[in-house]
């Protein structure tokens, strides 16, 4: 017989706190999600309107990126939740208002990758599509962009990984996310211990979820356009590949110099 | 008029004072742990022994994919069962430096491993001891490769530390949720809070992409 991880009869502390922590962690899930996809939708246009040769859409874009990454996601957070409210008049549903600020300010980390992205592909690209008469918009979508996606897409990773961790903070404006759920547990008397190890266990079992699926897409974009998918084991898990150490495996003998002759350490620096 | 620039005025001195008083010791206590204990890891991991550089490779994964506020609360709820007891500034200082060691180890890595391989055969040729090799000819060019993204990541331990505030700190946001609770009526203190970190962070950041291009990397 099998026994769903979210039920309740699991020995102990597990089976008082899972169908919580599961309720907690579709929270999570869902703001994560709506996060990303708020995020997404903001990086792609304003990361090109920050590359635009018109001055004025230039200064709008950095001017966006600066104020967001400029400030903390909690006092983004609280500005939207608390203050808002005050100046305009109009209160904003807290889960709503948690997902706003979250995309508002992954966004902003967003448009600087994909703001980078393009312009790391390479000038032949943008050269060749000139000379076959592609008009700006053509070039853009048939050309840059499908190579410039597989360059968005580890660091597009490690954002949305800072995106679920950011989804913890939810929690202080009272949506009932993970880390909620896991405070109430531990504020009605259950073993804290286990419920914090079961709280960051999930957090890090849905980053690894995140990674698993950013590498799936990595590959899939990588074929469109004719290249390799990422070769090795995920970028983000236990151990990052590392190159050799740089040093010769031959050992060279010691040899025995008179202290005097010594060569000074200034000199290797 | 919907500003109420009477209380702002009663507020600021207070905010600029005690609050950024605690936030520069939260930002500055948790970069400096930060900064050594990502060195110590980024070494350890380079360990030729897996037993070492497995595990803390393992545990610095796990730190860097788990969210801080829960880290935050293992240390301020769970150490004290432990018998560890400690300020509620002291332990945000320790979760911040432990949260953010797992970033800073990368970016030693990266400056290590960028260290060109010439200089690692020169220092053997010499016939440098091991250790002598570490510290005068790897470290010094490694480090100096990391500071730019070093002063990135102390701008965000600036950033992140208003998260001491949910155990308890009275930070900047701190103090700007206690003035707002008394009235009920956060828009002029957390306004007031977002706008000096704008006002620390974007000059900072400026700082650090000059510096990155003056040491041409």
């Amino acid at each position: 017989m099998t026994i769903s991880p979210c039920s309740a009869e699991l020995p102990g502390t597990f089976g008082e706190a899972m169908p919580f922590l599961c309720k907690g962690a579709v929270i999570t899930l869902q703001a994560t999600l709506g996060g990303s996809v708020l995020a997404i939708a903001i990086a792609l246009p304003v990361g090109l309107m920050a590359m635009s040769h018109r001055g004025a859409v230039r200064a709008v874009a950095r001017v966006y990126m600066e104020f967001f990454r400029g400030t903390s996601v909690l006092v983004q957070l609280f500005w939207l939740y608390y203050a808002m409210p005050i100046l305009t008049g109009f209160q904003l549903d807290k889960s709503f208002a948690g997902i706003l600020a979250l995309g508002l300010n992954l966004g902003a980390y967003g448009s600087e990758v994909v703001r980078g992205a393009v312009r790391s592909v390479s000038r032949g690209q943008r050269e060749a599509a000139i000379a076959l008469n592609f008009s700006p918009y053509h070039r853009m979508r048939y050309v840059i962009l499908p190579q410039a996606f597989i360059g968005m897409i580890p660091p597009m990773n490690n954002l949305l990984i800072e995106l679920l961790k950011a989804t913890s903070l939810l929690s202080v404006i009272t949506v009932a996310d993970l880390t909620y759920q896991g405070r109430l547990l531990v504020n009605s008397g259950s073993d804290q211990l286990i419920v914090f190890a079961l709280l960051l266990l999930i957090y890090f079992l849905f980053s690894y979820l995140i990674t698993l699926i950013m590498r799936f897409v990595e590959g899939r974009a990588a074929r469109m356009v004719g290249r390799d998918g990422p070769q090795g084991r995920p970028r983000r898990a236990w151990r990052s590949p590392r190159p050799r150490r740089p040093v010769p495996s031959v050992e060279i003998p010691s040899v025995e110099i008179p202290s005097a002759e010594t060569p000074s350490v200034e000199g290797a620096r | 008029m919907i500003w109420d620039w009477d209380w702002t005025r009663e507020i600021l001195p207070e905010l600029l004072t005690q609050g950024l008083l605690v936030t520069v010791q939260a930002t500055l206590g948790g970069a400096v742990l930060a900064f050594v204990l990502g060195l110590f890891v980024a070494l350890l991991r380079r360990s030729r022994n897996p037993f070492v550089s497995r595990p803390v490779g393992a545990v610095m994964e796990f730190i860097r994919s788990t969210p801080l506020l829960v880290q935050l609360f293992v240390v301020y709820y769970v150490l004290p069962d432990f018998g560890v007891k400690m300020t509620a500034l002291m332990t945000g200082i320790i979760g911040l430096g432990l949260h953010y060691a797992s970033y800073t180890s990368e970016v030693y890595r990266a400056g290590i491993d960028g260290v060109p391989k010439g200089q690692w055969e020169a220092a053997i040729a010499l016939n440098l001891p091991r250790h002598w090799i570490w510290i005068s000819v790897v470290l010094p060019q490694a480090v100096r490769r990391s500071l730019p993204a070093l002063g990135n990541y102390l701008i965000a331990i600036f950033k992140e530390s208003p998260q001491l505030s949910i155990i308890t700190v009275v930070d900047v946001v701190g103090l700007a949720r206690e003035l707002g609770s008394e009235r009920f009526r956060y828009l002029e203190p957390m306004t007031v809070a977002g706008l000096f970190f704008l006002l620390v962070a974007i000059p900072a950041s400026i700082f650090v992409r000059r510096l990155e291009r003056r040491l041409g990397n």
